[in-house]
């Protein structure tokens, strides 16, 4: 089996142990969030918990665009217009009462379904009714998208999912007892669960488990969240509570260490935000040069913790190890591939910080702006209902309506209205636009221009809440560029990105373009108005694809320039160098940007070029 | 409903708490803003006051939440005390209102109740959530997500205590006199500074640095999860005494005085730290007063000052955003050097 498929397997069985554990407590557990295409992988993940729930666990799954009544419970519209007298509904929150939500798509979630569904999961209830369950957020994973920051917060898991593994037995058989051995090669997460016998999923849920934890668990749990970068006390809080349903899935009374490391490799793991200090002097090459690798190169014993309370046999440093140091290590060894370069670049925890989800601006059209006629729809999701339009597009059907109920109620309404009646105000809003700053930071005027265009930046920033408007900033050296701030109208924020920035080496003028143009149309998507701000001497040296030479650099940034500006998207550019040439001007138009030399660079200078612009 | 996780369980963020407690004396005071990550506790506080506070009194069956004590009030819309001198009265605990971030202008002020107008005719007005939280709190999470009008909205109605609709046909205004809380993190997007201005007091919150808190924390938070009541039982003491110490303050509050030194030195403080306009004098000069009265002392000085001064004018800085120094270190400075200024009166304080 290669490496790889082992790699696989271990995720596989982690993902049927998070299903297990979540299956035994939801409500407490918070959720999970499943990120992964859609797939035969993600549907028997599903069907795992909710074999694991077991018989009358409600189970119920939230349309992406729910409307308030739907969601908390309320009037029921269409049903109080057609009886005459108010019909209550009750909302789909509170009907999973003590089951499973799972929410499609749920990367698309608008901001405000997650802010209700989250103050549900806190109340515990929602408009009165008593709501309380657990979260499966199935996240399809494919653009910058992510689960609103407020509901991932609040779910214990996060798994990545993506195909079966090739050996599936235990795919095949997500409801193998919890006790049962696994089969034969497989690298299996689930036998440290399997302690005691009687330990099965449903005995854990009807009667919530009250294992006890000792002292050392728990700090052991908080000293590895501290370790990694979990600030929240969420995290520690919620793996505690899986520690309590893996002893409860096993069948003890007390939670064992074995519980812990599972807890804080399955709930904190996805939650690091950074690495620990290496306690030890060899460490401290490994984690920042091999960051892609390592989780994958570490042999396969951390990936299975001791399944008998207590460090593996053959280990003789581990006998003396507090259960703290165990943590730790577990935690280390279950960090996703790739998850240590992001941290690295400290962007982590912040990307998933903007997903307000695509509905936003879309979303704002709906109450603000100008007016600008009407149109069916309905009320409840939040656009302005004209009555005088619902009105008379019932008008003409009065007589009719009124000859089809005749016979029925005799406390008849003397107006009968429909749900297709309904007319709603529509407004156009001006789009809110975004500046994309790529900034030259090679060579030797690198740190100049960068203090200026950070300057300019946080000038901007300090009036975007008259201007609405959002910043991003590319910087470019060496034979790459880097979006070092992801567009954001928060000036804290944009400080911290911009605190310390390097420069000096090549100039890959096209990879920057091409990077700004990612950035641009990214923003038109959500509906903004984007705008890149070049400042450079123009003279690239370093291609797309790496290399050095300056005629090829050169077409290649053209290209990219010709591409950027095929798309229509607005641009300056700023030219720094002492003395204007006209290849930059040259440059400029390809990009179809206004060209403005300004050899004696300063933020408030490129602040009004851009603003004359915008 | 289980027992609310007790207040005085909640491990340090004294900040927050006493920003909380002053608001509950005080609620000219105007609300608090609190900064912070996810996850320090900023809702598990705001919601374990509202529910330490003793229920109150509300005329039977009123929508609006009408004090049947206050007879002189304006009748509420509905008119429910009809009259009476003494309306019968029903006890409801002080209400929490958590307005969702996408809440719409409806919600918040009320609107025409649309089924009632439609399914009969009538022209009447469905309360919104400004009525619910009525003497009692109203929280927002992440208002720096809101939308500016909703905020503004907000802002506007407590200041002046009143909610006043006038659209769709409908002429209502009722009483709507709540603790607006806020809750946001800095990292997602800021608040405009004229809003900012407009919330009394600005704390910020941190996750317990120290490894024994946090560890104290995760033990309260489990003992709360495995017996909600007992773990209550245990704080019932020290929640009694929380809640007596503010109805005793309440009770002095109009009993404070704040000598004209005290003034002036609020003043300067002010005036050092380049805080525009005068809503930074007077929200120090109120919050230095309902600590002063949570202490159980009559006279406002030197050291209430110092004390609330942070959280009262954190947020009132003027902006410059090349200077990095963080906005407490640039109070903390003005503290000293006012401090120190000053006559031998605010000294001996």
């Amino acid at each position: 089996m290669s490496e790889r498929d082992e790699r696989a397997e271990a995720a596989w069985a982690d993902a049927l142990a998070v299903a297990r554990l979540f299956a035994a407590d939801p409500c407490g557990l918070g959720g999970v969030v499943l990120r992964g295409p859609p797939g035969s992988a993600r549907d028997t993940w599903v069907e795992a918990v909710r074999a694991g729930l077991g018989e009358g666990a409600a189970w119920r799954r939230l349309p992406v665009a729910v409307d308030d009544e739907r969601l908390l419970g309320g009037v029921d519209l269409s049903g109080s217009l057609a009886a005459g007298t108010r019909v209550m509904a009750r909302g789909l929150l509170a009907e999973a009462d003590g089951g499973v939500v799972v929410c499609a798509m749920a990367e698309r979630m608008s901001a405000g379904t997650a802010a209700r569904i989250a103050a549900a999961m806190d109340a515990g209830a929602a408009d009165g009714a008593a709501a309380r369950f657990g979260l499966i957020l199935l996240d399809e994973g494919v653009e910058e998208e992510r689960v609103a920051v407020a509901l991932a917060e609040r779910c214990a898991f996060r798994v990545e999912i993506g195909q079966l593994p090739r050996n599936g037995a235990l795919a095949l058989d997500p409801l193998r007892p919890f006790g049962a051995p696994p089969p034969e090669g497989m690298v299996s997460a689930s036998t440290s669960l399997s302690g005691g016998g009687g330990g099965e999923a449903d005995g854990g849920r009807s009667a919530p488990c009250l294992a006890a934890c000792g002292q050392e668990g728990l700090v052991a749990l908080a000293t590895a969240a501290a370790a990694f970068g979990v600030d929240s006390m969420r995290g520690p809080l919620l793996a505690l509570r899986a520690a309590r349903a893996a002893a409860g899935l096993a069948g003890r009374d007390t939670i064992a260490d074995e519980d812990i490391v599972l807890a804080a490799r399955l709930v904190l793991a996805p939650r690091a935000t950074r690495m620990p200090a290496p306690p030890e002097a060899e460490t401290v090459g490994d984690a920042p040069d091999d960051p892609g690798e390592q989780p994958g190169d570490t042999p396969l014993p951390p990936r299975d913790p001791p399944s008998d309370a207590g460090p593996p046999p053959g280990d003789p440093d581990a006998a003396n190890d507090p259960l703290a140091d165990i943590v730790l290590e577990a935690t280390r060894a279950a960090l996703p591939p790739g998850v240590l370069a992001a941290m690295e670049a400290g962007r982590l925890a912040r990307a998933a910080g903007n997903a307000r989800g695509g509905a936003g601006a879309l979303k704002k059209a709906v109450r603000r702006g100008r007016p600008a006629g009407t149109r069916a729809g309905d009320p409840r999701t939040g656009a302005r209902l004209d009555i005088a339009a619902t009105l008379a597009a019932a008008a003409p059907w009065q007589r009719f309506r009124a000859a089809q109920a005749a016979g029925g109620l005799d406390a008849a309404p003397r107006l009968r209205l429909r749900r297709d009646d309904f007319r709603v105000k529509r407004f156009v809003e001006r789009a809110e636009s975004t500046t994309v700053f790529v900034v030259d930071a090679s060579g030797s005027a690198a740190l100049t221009r960068l203090a200026e265009a950070k300057g300019a930046v946080e000038l901007l920033l300090a009036e975007a809440y008259v201007r609405r408007t959002q910043v991003a900033l590319i910087s470019f050296r060496g034979s790459v560029a880097e979006l070092l701030l992801p567009p954001t109208r928060s000036l804290a924020r944009a400080k911290r990105a911009l605190a310390d920035l390097a420069g000096g080496g090549g100039t890959p003028l096209g990879a920057a373009v091409e990077a700004a143009h990612g950035v641009a149309l990214a923003a038109r998507a959500r509906g903004r108005t984007p705008l890149v701000v070049m400042l450079t001497d123009g003279r690239a040296n370093v291609s797309r694809d790496g290399g050095a030479g300056r005629e090829h650099a050169q077409a290649d940034a053209a290209k990219a320039a010709g591409l950027l500006r095929g798309d229509g998207i607005a641009a300056a550019l700023i030219d720094t160098a002492p003395r204007p040439r006209p290849e930059t001007a040259a440059f400029a138009a390809a990009l179809g940007a206004r060209y403005a030399p300004l050899p004696r660079l300063d933020a408030g200078a490129v602040r009004d070029v851009v603003n004359a612009l915008g | 409903m289980r027992a609310a996780f007790p207040f005085t369980a909640i491990v340090g963020q004294a900040e927050m708490k006493l920003s909380l407690l002053l608001a509950a004396v005080d609620r000219r005071i105007g609300g608090v803003m609190v900064f912070g990550d996810r996850g320090t506790g900023k809702s598990t506080a705001v919601r374990a006051l509202a529910a330490l506070l003793p229920p109150m009194q509300v005329v039977a069956g009123c929508r609006y939440g009408c004090d049947p004590a206050d007879a002189g009030a304006r009748p509420c819309p509905d008119d429910c005390r009809k009259g009476a001198k003494r309306p019968k009265a029903e006890t409801r605990a002080v209400p929490f209102v958590d307005l969702p971030l996408s809440a719409t202008e409806d919600r918040v002020v009320g609107a025409l109740d649309l089924e009632r107008a439609l399914a009969r005719g009538e022209k009447a007005f469905e309360p919104g959530l400004l009525a619910r939280a009525h003497r009692g709190f109203l929280y927002i999470d992440e208002v720096n997500l809101l939308e500016d009008h909703i905020v503004d909205l907000l802002l506007d109605v407590a200041a002046s205590g009143e909610n006043v609709v006038e659209r769709e046909g409908l002429s209502v205004r009722h009483n709507a006199r709540f603790i607006l809380i806020g809750s946001g993190n800095p990292e997602e997007g800021e608040l405009r500074p004229q809003l900012l201005d407009r919330f009394g007091l600005s704390v910020e919150v941190r996750t317990p640095g120290d490894l024994a808190d946090r560890v104290e924390v995760m033990r309260r938070c489990d003992a709360y999860e495995r017996d909600g009541s007992a773990f209550a039982a245990r704080f019932a003491d020290e929640e009694s005494a929380v809640l007596a110490q503010i109805a005793r303050a309440a009770a002095l509050l109009p009993e404070v005085t704040i000598a004209d030194a005290v003034l002036e030195t609020a003043s300067r403080l002010c005036m050092a730290i380049g805080a525009d306009g005068l809503r930074g004098e007077l929200t120090l000069m109120r919050a230095a007063r309902a600590l002063a009265a949570l202490d159980a002392e009559r006279a406002v000085e030197a050291r209430h000052l110092a004390r609330v001064a942070p959280m009262a004018l954190r947020h009132r800085l003027r902006r410059n955003p090349l200077d990095e120094a963080g906005s407490g270190v640039r109070i903390e400075r003005a503290i000293a050097e006012v401090m120190q200024a000053p006559g031998p009166r605010a000294l001996a304080a």
